[in-house]
């Protein structure tokens, strides 16, 4: 039952961006800076963690998930550091998705030629 | 003139649309909640294996997103990745593995330019935006935080 609420959440959320996508034209880029602020600000209104209690991986693979862990942290750090948890807490939540991003890609960019496009 | 002008932009405008392919809204977001909610089951897959292997709730989601980013990187450098995003639209484009993506993509792409002004910028060409707006919005979000729980 998680898998079809997972499929559903997820592939409802990829709906959404893909219309927003037909509407405005906007770049890869721009969509996922949009997504992972959209999970900040649902994140901090607390809408999104029933979310990810209901669709478990549906609400935390996309990039709002991403959005939400951002605030999570923050509000940890915060709460067991204070104002110096501002500065921590970030970084601290999106290091796992962050450095394994660039650490794969870097070391895919060693294996890996360019292929020609077309 | 200027009735000449709005004539000539009216037709030019009806042609680019009727030779623009239609491909229709309903069938593209058909394919994004597709692709899309396939890598989510994949996550949840993941996530649950994990925990059967006596993971916590956390670590079990931290692991899936270092599996998942995997995935996306060997994906993209075996060139199957782009084909994922090019059928599914959003659906390859929302979740984390297109994030990773985007990091891997311009990473190959750019590494003829040097380990350093090739690889080393182009890598964050879209994860950059991406960190610093993220970080910059928590940030403002746990300063409200701070200021209305925890500094009074």
């Amino acid at each position: 039952m998680d898998y079809v609420r997972a499929f559903i959440v997820g592939g409802i959320i990829c709906i959404i961006v893909q219309i927003l996508m037909e509407k405005t034209k906007l770049m890869p880029g721009r969509i996922m800076v949009i997504l992972v602020t959209t999970g900040i600000i649902l994140g901090a209104f607390g809408i999104y963690e029933p979310l990810v209690k209901f669709a478990g991986a549906g609400a935390t693979v996309p990039l709002t998930g991403f959005g939400n862990v951002l605030w999570k942290g923050m509000k940890t750090a915060i709460d067991n550091e204070g104002f110096m948890g501002l500065f921590k807490g970030g970084f601290t939540s999106c290091a796992v998705g962050v450095s394994s991003a660039l650490v794969f890609g870097y070391i895919a960019s060693l294996v890996f030629q360019p292929k020609m496009k077309g | 003139m200027v009735n000449d002008v709005e004539k000539r932009n009216d037709s030019y405008n009806r042609y680019v649309k009727q030779v623009t392919p239609k491909a229709s809204c309903v069938y593209n977001c058909f394919k994004a909640f597709i692709v899309g909610g396939a890598i989510c089951v994949l996550g949840q897959i993941i996530t649950n294996v994990l925990k059967a292997n006596g993971l916590g709730t956390e670590e079990a989601g931290n692991y899936t997103t270092i599996i998942l980013v995997f995935l996306s990187a060997l994906l993209t450098g075996l060139n199957i990745y782009q084909r994922i995003t090019a059928w599914g639209g959003a659906g390859g484009l929302v979740p984390i593995t297109g994030f990773a993506n985007s990091v891997a993509a311009p990473a190959i792409e750019f590494e003829k330019e040097g380990k350093v002004f090739g690889v080393g910028c182009r890598i964050f060409s879209i994860a950059g935006p991406v960190i610093l707006y993220g970080i910059f919005f928590s940030f403002i979000a746990g300063f409200l935080y701070w200021f209305t729980s925890v500094a009074w």
